[in-house]
């Protein structure tokens, strides 16, 4: 088990070092020059050479990605162009939001998509599973921004009972009432997608021995359905849902723009808007990293809940 | 004369194995429904320049962010252009996006994965540890980047895409290509001195092709999508180019004036989205029971 733990986390620090330098070169290889895309196309050699090395470009490529790995080593991400702070403090001010966005989401997704998932099980092929399954794929197939939009349409412009945009002023509250529409239309999909594999991984723990043995023991149906059946139907979503970690993310981008809230989603749009590179890239290897922890994270729950897995890799 | 049995039968009308798959097809009412907004999308984006009511960007005098009337029936957008045929162009644009990207990566996915199945361990190792490195982005975050890069275009999105899906595709290629790499038949060519090029081409890739194109065909909407997406931030297609994306970005700006514009950007995305979806689902399940994606 160890060994596996070592190997899979140095595989996950590979493929972050990888997926950046990946970047890296790619910036590296683009014929325009950021610094004139900043400064516009009157820009004199002198103030072009300022930016470039503000941005650390006037080093030799591997010594740029060399640099920016020792800096993130040590907690250093470079600063923003235009406002001079450090981008650290930016990316990790606005990160908060952005977890709490996912985080509700996912909560309110697992507490409808679990219980609509187990009740499809058990009444397998009636006219309700039916519905639950062409509305799970449904909620899946509908793309989170168009959803964003028109929740915001609905429930903000039309009928005015939610605010629109922002993340409040602070009060809990507040906070919550602004939170109810973005993470509506982030957490629509997974409740289609926990409710899919809830169902499929329900039907087959129903059809095993010990559920059999209950039954046989006459224990009560709900008791059975909870107790025994459930309870080992819901790992699966457990381990998905770190893969869904990168879905999350990028639904989480279009509704931080679409409610116009703060977040690691709104700060990289705006980012890349303004040709910010310093920004885009501390942004990128925030949320590469949040997402590599967390399919890691999915492998590792599933190799102590399965041994055979710890034996592949 | 004695009886037809059905495997005979079968054997006569030779097409019989794809009239079974359409019967199939046929008994999967929401699979049905699926192909019937596919043609719809496709057919109306195939003859987009004979169907358009007016030029999509052509601006006009009349209403601005007009509510749907006789003559612009999905309403007139910010500066008078005539929704419905923004729609209809979009649907276009959208079509020629996911058909070219996903050509891209089937095509790169395909040989990466046949290299990485059949050559040596260290390539292997070596093409699986870039492969995870290119999925370790989130889709949406590494577009982002690569639009700071080389800038909004139809073009960036066709690059995004076709580099998020290849890994994908070079996995299943992998995996179907080691499993088949050891059987029996391919061992038999080999003794009889057959090329690395001949077990690939005849033995290996039509087994494989099958699969591939089952997952390509359900990347479909996922790709519309994001087209939609990232023209929706503005990232995508320049205007005034429309794209399903763009129309609802126009509409969401004006969403306290008129909620036409955005109800009209964003069901086609939808139905669209729905439309290949259903469709998939019913051909996979028809095709290939065994092969169940993860989202």
């Amino acid at each position: 088990m160890l060994l596996y733990l070592t190997k899979r986390l140095l595989l996950a620090v590979a493929i972050v070092v990888l997926a950046v330098t990946l970047l890296f070169v790619m910036i590296h290889s683009v014929p325009g020059d950021p610094a004139s895309v900043v400064l516009g196309p009157r820009a004199t050699p002198e103030q072009k050479a300022l930016i470039h090395e503000k941005m650390g470009l006037d080093e030799p490529l591997p010594m740029q990605i060399a640099l920016f790995f020792g800096d993130a080593a040590q907690g250093n991400m470079g600063t923003d162009v235009f406002t001079q702070r450090p981008v650290r403090d930016i990316v990790f001010g606005e990160l908060p939001y952005t977890i709490v966005l996912i985080l509700t989401s996912i909560t309110w997704a697992s507490l409808v998509g679990i219980p609509l998932g187990c009740y499809s099980a058990v009444r397998r092929n009636s006219f309700v599973d039916k519905i639950i399954g062409v509305l799970s794929v449904s909620m899946i197939a509908i793309p989170s921004f168009v959803m964003a939009v028109y929740a915001l349409l609905i429930f903000a412009v039309l009928l005015g009972w939610l605010p629109a945009i922002g993340s409040g002023n602070g009060g809990f509250w507040d906070g919550v009432q602004h939170l109810i529409l973005p993470a509506f239309a982030v957490g629509v999909g997974w409740v289609g997608y926990i409710s899919r594999i809830v169902r499929a991984s329900m039907l087959e723990v129903l059809g095993e021995s010990h559920v059999r043995m209950a039954r046989s023991f006459g224990l009560p149906e709900r008791r059975i359905i909870v107790r025994y059946a459930l309870r080992l139907a819901i790992l699966p979503t457990v381990t998905v849902l770190g893969v869904g970690m990168a879905h999350l993310l990028s639904a989480a981008v279009f509704a931080e723009v679409v409610f116009a809230r703060p977040g690691l989603g709104a700060l990289i749009v705006h980012a890349v808007d303004t040709r910010n590179y310093p920004v885009v890239m501390g942004t990128v290897l925030v949320t590469t990293a949040l997402f590599v922890i967390s399919t890691t994270l999915a492998d590792l729950v599933n190799a102590v809940l399965d041994p055979r897995v710890r034996e592949g890799l | 004369m004695t009886a037809i049995s059905a495997s005979d039968a079968r054997l006569i009308r030779g097409n019989s194995a794809w009239a079974e798959h359409w019967g199939q097809l046929r008994k999967n009412r929401l699979g049905l429904f699926g192909l019937f907004l596919v043609i719809v999308m496709v057919s109306s984006a195939l003859l987009a320049n004979f169907i358009v009511p007016f030029d999509p960007t052509q601006i006009m005098v009349g209403p601005r962010l007009g509510p749907p009337s006789w003559a612009h029936p999905l309403g007139t957008d910010q500066l008078g252009r005539d929704i419905l045929s923004r729609v209809i162009m979009g649907g276009r644009v959208a079509l020629i996006v996911a058909l070219t990207s996903l050509a891209a990566a089937l095509s790169l996915g395909l040989v990466l994965g046949l290299v990485a199945g059949f050559g040596p361990r260290w390539l292997d190792n070596g093409l699986l540890l870039a492969l995870d490195s290119v999925r370790a982005f989130p889709v949406i975050i590494f577009a982002l980047a690569v639009v700071t890069l080389l800038g909004p275009s139809l073009l960036t999105v066709v690059f995004v895409v076709a580099v998020t899906s290849i890994p994908v595709y070079a996995r299943v290629v992998r995996t179907q290509t080691q499993s088949l790499r050891d059987h029996e038949y391919i061992l038999a060519e080999r003794a009889m001195g057959a090329g690395t090029g001949r077990i690939l081409g005849v033995h290996i890739l039509p087994n494989v092709i099958g699969p591939l194109l089952i997952l390509v065909s359900m990347d479909v909407p996922l790709v519309i999508t994001l087209e939609a997406g990232l023209s929706f931030l503005g990232m995508g297609v320049r205007p005034p180019t429309p794209s399903w994306g763009t129309i609802l970005n126009d509409g969401y700006s004006y969403i306290q004036n008129s909620p036409w514009p955005v109800i009209a950007g964003g069901i086609p995305i939808i139905l669209t989205t729905l439309g290949f979806t259903f469709l998939g689902e019913a051909l996979r399940d028809i095709f290939d029971p065994k092969l169940r994606r993860d989202v």
